[in-house]
């Protein structure tokens, strides 16, 4: 097996590991930077974010406003050290980038424009119409170009984490074009490997968004955090689950059920603002995990939509008119027309609820370490405890940037004076690697499709680790899963070949799903309170007492996974109540 | 909802095992509204799991799902059954080498890419403390089409000159210097130039407008090569006839 050395190895090319290799390359350019993606770095999934980026640039706006509205937002969940961190470098990120060209809108006078998004006190959210990840993420890239010490390793599935000593020190990789292994020993690795909705089969992820690089850390020991708070965004196309962004409703667009009533205004977020008139922080621009859960009350009290794509609400923007439309969300109008017939300048669209975001991930502290040593995270696939219980929308692609650096800076202080590594003893466990790989590819006596497998587990986390969850669905939930896990053990692999074989590729990552599916449900499971995305009727108050802490989980191999707790930082918010009423100050 | 059965005739190739490619018929129930990419999906899950294809976002924005389909370069996310009578022909996106089945290898593009430099070459450098560099609505339309681009490559796979010309620098990355160049805060056209306005670049393409045909993102390459081509001529009008001038 080749080996491949370099200084820094990232798993992952979407907005944080560009971020990273970019931070990287600037602050050492004496540093060789390994940048590994299953895809090429313009497919990764920041491209879909649609919104915008949060982060307090107008006068009106203050960092303690934002603080403020995270920590709420996050039920109190976040910690807030990191927070803190957070809204003071998100500013400076979001400058960065548009030094670097991102083609942010704009007022009048040339500064940069900001629009209303839900859960957020001011305006501060900077977009770049409604494709603002695939803007961030085409800066990033092709700012990228330009350093000669990234080098890029473009559809390489990463596989396993080398850890030697105590430390990671770099990971096993397949190109994908040729099927060979390579080992690239790093002395230090970043995983920026995006999130795992694909856990759930109505989701807004992309087909490559399978918690691999959450899989590779957790099975290398570092625990996974917070996994079951996933969050639901309101507004998904009913078929594709393709996301509306909330900009919509930041625009002026409304919520309806099928008495053209906006019923946001019976769940603690009235009373009714004017129509085309957004309130910040309260009926349409209420928090995500709150909007949902309204979704879910009126689908049992029968004021849903039932239309040839399931029960729905009406998300209707016809009273923003064509050119603001045009001019703020043309994404969504061509994505409501191709997909499902709809032109939201004429008509109501309607919209259900869909798996969007993991605000769980790997356990990083501030500076986007891992417990384990030599091994960092950022993004979707780390849980930093930025977010919380709930993440705010806007918050996310700011969070790529101030962590993507920072885990880069990290990197280079953990690899000073850092002691050469055991070669021998990485390319023994580089060796497991191929052992297990070459086991799957030779194997005849697999009894599970894989299709089949993935079904089943898709199926278990829509209808047990839903919206709402009770201990006997969380029960039957992790006992599925669990089954699920050993008999992935006798998944068939039909494609023997070497060369691009995403067969295999997907065999990998159904168990990478299906370990991430477990922390889930075994955290959700252990949760006896309901605060944020994690709600459960059987215990619908946030319990303080027992629950103001994180979910660790610790892989066990075929075994239920291990699950202890940690401290939520609290330095200057105590828990209050989450107050989206029109009323709120 | 209505349901139909499609036909599809996917050009399969296994460099391991084949020593030609060749078309395999598949039969699929589908439902109305899906797209190409769905059927496909359906395949893979259902019928043959070594059927090879990239796609991720699903909504025409991550440029991974290029093919030919009935021999037009689109994304498979974006082409909707109901476009479609009879069989299906669906193939790797034309002008690229084929990796396997409908994997095409997209090694040329990328160096072009890089090669044409598409990142901000300041103007005035100056530190982020500083704030943003002021641009107008105005300022920001000049270049906004252009950054739209997805990378998807239906652009070469269309255009006649890169099937002719492998050393074209083709349609979107010239595109993507028309972007930078655009730019308000960019200072860097003069080294883009270099490559840009040579016979790989800009002199190459011969306005047949397939690019702009093609493009699921609207954004019009062929008129950016148009506005490249008028100002390199006139930098050379300025260089040789204009007395004491330089571009």
């Amino acid at each position: 097996m080749e080996t491949i050395t370099t200084d820094v190895a990232i798993i992952g090319a979407g907005g944080a590991g560009l971020r990273a290799a970019i931070a990287l390359a600037e602050t050492d350019p004496t540093l060789r930077i390994a940048l590994i993606s299953k895809v090429y770095p313009m497919r990764s999934h920041t491209c879909a974010a649609e919104g915008g980026a949060a982060g307090v640039i107008k006068p009106d706006d203050s960092f303690d406003m934002h603080f403020d509205d995270t920590v709420g937002g996050g039920d109190w969940l976040s910690d807030q050290d990191c927070v803190e961190y957070f809204i003071h470098e998100a500013p400076k990120e979001l400058l960065q980038l548009e030094h670097w060209g991102c083609p942010w809108n704009r007022e009048a006078d040339g500064s940069v424009a900001v629009r209303p998004f839900g859960g957020m006190k001011k305006k501060r959210t900077w977009f770049a119409a409604d494709k603002s990840g695939f803007h961030i993420l085409h800066t990033l890239f092709q700012t990228s170009l330009q350093f000669p010490s990234i080098t890029r390793y473009d559809e390489y599935y990463a596989l396993d984490l080398l850890v030697d000593d105590g430390r990671c020190q770099g990971v096993t990789a397949m190109e994908m074009r040729s099927g060979e292994l390579r080992q690239i020993h790093a002395k230090a690795v970043i995983v920026a490997g995006g999130g795992a909705g694909r856990m759930f089969p109505f989701s807004t992820n992309g087909a490559i968004k399978t918690g691999d690089g959450m899989a590779m850390a957790y099975r290398a020991g570092a625990p996974l955090k917070d996994m079951e708070f996933v969050q639901y965004h309101p507004t998904g196309l009913p078929n594709t689950g393709s996301l509306l962004t909330e900009a919509c409703r930041g625009e002026g667009g409304i919520l309806v059920n099928k008495h053209g009533r906006r019923y946001l205004a019976d769940y603690g977020m009235g009373p009714e603002t004017p129509v085309g008139q957004p309130q910040l922080k309260t009926m349409e621009l209420g928090p995500r995990d709150r909007v949902s859960q309204a979704y879910w009350h009126e689908l049992q009290k029968g004021n849903t939509v039932t239309t040839q794509w399931g029960e729905c609400v009406l998300l209707d923007m016809r009273h923003l008119g064509e050119k603001k439309i045009n001019e703020r969300l043309p994404l969504v109008r061509e994505l409501a027309e191709a997909y499902l017939g709809v032109d939201i300048v004429k008509d109501a669209v309607p919209i259900r609820p869909v798996v969007h975001y993991m605000m769980g991930g790997i356990s990083t502290n501030t500076a986007a370490a891992t417990p384990l040593p030599g091994l960092f995270a950022a993004g979707e696939c780390a849980c930093v405890s930025l977010n919380g219980a709930n993440r705010l929308g806007s918050n996310s692609l700011v969070e790529l940037l101030v962590f993507g650096r920072r885990a880069a800076l990290s990197a280079i202080e953990h690899i000073q004076g850092l002691p050469a590594g055991n070669a021998v003893a990485l390319n023994a466990q580089a060796e497991k690697t191929q052992q297990r790989i070459g086991d799957l590819l030779s194997r005849t006596d697999g009894t599970e499709s894989m299709s089949g497998l993935r079904k089943e587990m898709m199926d278990t986390m829509e209808k047990n680790v839903g919206i709402y969850r009770t201990e006997e669905g969380l029960q039957e939930g992790v006992s599925k899963i669990h089954e699920l896990r050993q008999r992935y053990q006798r998944v068939i692999l039909t494609d023997k070949s070497s060369v691009f074989n995403t067969d295999l590729f997907q065999v990998l990552e159904l168990g990478s799903m299906l370990d991430c599916a477990e922390a889930v449900t075994v955290g959700a499971l252990a949760r006896k309170e309901s605060r944020g995305a994690h709600q459960r009727l059987d215990y619908v108050e946030r319990d303080d007492k027992n629950f103001l802490c994180h979910t660790m989980v610790h892989h066990q191999g075929l075994d239920v996974p291990r699950v202890d707790y940690l401290d939520v930082v609290i330095t200057k918010s105590p828990p209050g109540v989450r107050d989206y009423s029109g009323d709120h100050k | 909802m209505k349901e139909r059965l499609v036909q599809l005739e996917v050009l399969r190739y296994n460099p391991d095992t084949d020593t030609e490619a060749h078309f395999q018929r598949y039969e699929v129930m589908c439902q109305e509204e899906w797209v190409v990419l769905d059927a496909l999906n359906k395949i893979k899950a259902d019928i043959d799991p070594t059927l090879n294809y990239r796609w991720s976002c699903h909504m025409a924005v991550c440029g991974s799902c290029g093919m030919m389909i009935n021999g037009e370069p689109k994304l498979s996310c974006h082409a909707f059954l109901r476009a479609y009578e009879g069989v299906i022909r669906v193939e790797p996106l034309a002008h690229f080498p084929v990796e396997r089945d409908l994997v095409t290898a997209p090694d040329d593009f990328m160096e072009k890419l890089k090669r044409v430099k598409p990142y901000i070459i300041p103007k005035e450098k100056k530190p982020i403390s500083e704030g943003e560099y002021k641009q107008t609505p105005a300022q920001l339309m000049k270049f906004r089409q252009y950054s739209m681009c997805i990378n998807c490559m239906l652009c070469y796979a269309a255009c006649p000159e890169y099937g002719l010309t492998p050393d074209f620098i083709g349609p979107a990355a010239l595109t993507l210097a028309h972007r930078y160049n655009q730019d308000s805060r960019d200072g860097g056209r003069k080294e883009r130039q270099e490559v840009v306005a040579t016979h790989e670049g800009v002199w190459e393409c011969t306005f047949v407008g397939a690019c702009s045909e093609v493009c699921p993102a609207h954004v019009d390459p062929a008129s950016a090569l148009q506005q490249m081509k008028i100002t390199s001529s006139i930098d050379w009008i300025v260089e040789h006839l204009i007395p004491g001038g330089k571009s």
